[in-house]
């Protein structure tokens, strides 16, 4: 069973968001959705500074066997990346949650974070699939 | 639900992510697909291809048979316990599957065709096969297991019955030697040493399981394609299919062109083809840009499409990203890959990328 820490957030495209408490969020890939791609090979990343919306495809994943879209989970300002995963896209297969992070960015809506998925839905919804 | 081999349990067992695959429930990965690919280069790794379909063909009409059905000559054989590798043609000269052929004794020849195309290649064996002297017979009583490493034959042997063992370790490449049910063969699809083992089905989970004590480790169908990948080695239903010439696809060494009056099924248009010229080039590319190299993406240069990638992916070996492409006579060195929109830089080599554990194509 993967992991899903109750401390975090979630979106339906496998995302997990977490509350930096400083107006920042960071955002990855769910334990589930790195075991689905298996071995990661290659991570592209949102340059910082850039405005993304909600649902936009902002970072591609690609593992040994295909290609993913990241979506971003929220709308706004992209404010740091994962350098590392340029040379270690793997961190994403051993830490999801800690080093395999892939984006920070400042919310537009500082209220949306809120209103994403909890933990409880987040494994509802891959028990289900 | 797919079909099952007679390792289904062992997969399990070990916790395999199974896939299906040409109609069969199969393993992908056991945890790791890198890790599966890197120790078959280092040392020695395994994968169940029992779905993959053993014919036999026996009988006095055999041979002439075998000569007429296939691309390479069967009559090259001369020896029992010989082996090839071959393309089933169509009279279009498209390929219905590409298959290696073994000499087993006077009028006595098997095959082990691929899972996805076995009932396609079966009917249109039979239908070839009218009024001659020779006996198709399936053979779904028997597994395969593909040992594969720099130490796959000495682990292998001592798992082999005995009389078998001193013959298997003195095979020379693409040799087999037979007893009973048993089959071994210097043969693989990873670009490493190794043996390709037939037994009988429900002797399979005690040699897998001897292979496992032995520290072979279990590799799936994901690392099976990224080795041969890596080895340069054809995918059937990827980089070519029945409306693909051998001769587009990278195996025109394939076709035994001589003796000429050989009469092969494709033979002609074949002929046609070499004469009108103004093939395509099946090349290898690798990637000097960001991102990995997937089947369908389409090959530029000066800005054009000039042809497709057929099979891609990520080198474990290398690491960097590799394909076998089909593009314009002529292309290269450099080109450029459309990855999601954008062309990113890739150079033309010549495959195989990786043999025997070593890079063969300059990496900067």
């Amino acid at each position: 069973m993967s992991k899903v820490p109750d401390e975090l957030k979630y979106s339906k495209d496998h995302e997990w968001v977490r509350d930096n408490g400083d107006g920042t969020v960071t955002i990855g890939i769910s334990d589930h959705a790195q075991e689905a791609l298996g071995d990661l090979v290659f991570v592209e990343v949102p340059e910082p500074g850039r405005q993304i919306a909600a649902g936009e495809a902002c970072g591609v994943v690609e593992s040994v066997k295909a290609a993913s879209d990241v979506y971003s989970p929220l709308a706004g300002e992209v404010t740091a990346i994962n350098e590392a995963l340029g040379d270690a896209p793997e961190s994403i297969n051993d830490d999801p949650y800690g080093e395999g992070w892939i984006y920070q960015m400042r919310p537009s809506d500082p209220a949306a974070v809120a209103a994403l998925m909890d933990a409880a839905a987040y494994r509802a919804l891959i028990e289900n699939e | 639900m797919g079909r099952q081999t007679p390792l289904f349990a062992e997969h399990q067992a070990l916790g395999a992510r199974m896939v299906p695959f040409g109609g069969w429930d199969m393993p992908l990965h056991y945890g790791s697909q890198l890790a599966e690919h890197l120790a078959v280069r280092a040392s020695a790794g395994m994968f169940d291809v029992s779905h993959m379909q053993t014919v036999d063909l026996d009988g006095p009409g055999a041979l002439p048979f075998l000569r007429r059905l296939l691309a390479n000559d069967a009559a090259r054989l001369k020896a029992p316990g010989k082996a090839l590798y071959t393309c089933l043609l169509n009279p279009q000269g498209g390929v219905i599957d590409d298959l290696i052929l073994y000499h087993l004794g006077p009028g006595r020849y098997r095959t082990v065709v691929n899972a996805a195309t076995a009932e396609k290649d079966l009917a249109w064996m039979r239908e070839q096969a009218v009024g001659a002297e020779v006996e198709i017979k399936p053979r779904r009583d028997l597994a395969m297991i593909a040992v594969q490493g720099p130490q796959a034959r000495e682990k292998t042997a001592p798992l082999l019955p005995e009389p078998l063992r001193e013959r298997a370790l003195a095979l020379a490449p693409f040799s087999a030697a037979e007893h009973g049910d048993w089959l071994v063969a210097r043969t693989g699809y990873t670009g490493e040493d190794g043996f390709e083992v037939l037994c009988p089905a429900g002797e399979a989970p005690g040699l897998w399981r001897g292979l496992l004590a032995a520290g072979v480790r279990p590799c799936g169908l994901g690392a099976r394609d990224t080795l041969r990948l890596e080895a340069g080695m054809n995918l059937y239903g990827q980089d070519m299919d029945e409306t693909t010439s051998p001769l587009a696809a990278g195996l025109g060494w394939t076709i035994a062109w001589e003796p000429a009056e050989r009469d092969f099924i494709g033979r002609a248009a074949l002929e046609a083809q070499r004469e009108a010229g103004d093939l395509p080039d099946f090349v290898g590319l690798l990637l000097l840009g960001p991102g990995v190299l997937r089947a369908h993406q389409r090959v530029l240069a000066d800005g054009r499409g000039v042809g497709e990638v057929t099979s891609g992916g990520f080198a474990p070996s290398l690491g960097r990203s590799i394909a076998l492409a089909r593009v314009a006579p002529g292309t290269g060195p450099e080109c450029a890959v459309e990855i999601r929109g954008r062309p990113v830089p890739a150079r033309v080599v010549k495959p195989p990328f990786v043999r025997k554990g070593a890079a063969l194509i300059p990496l900067d």
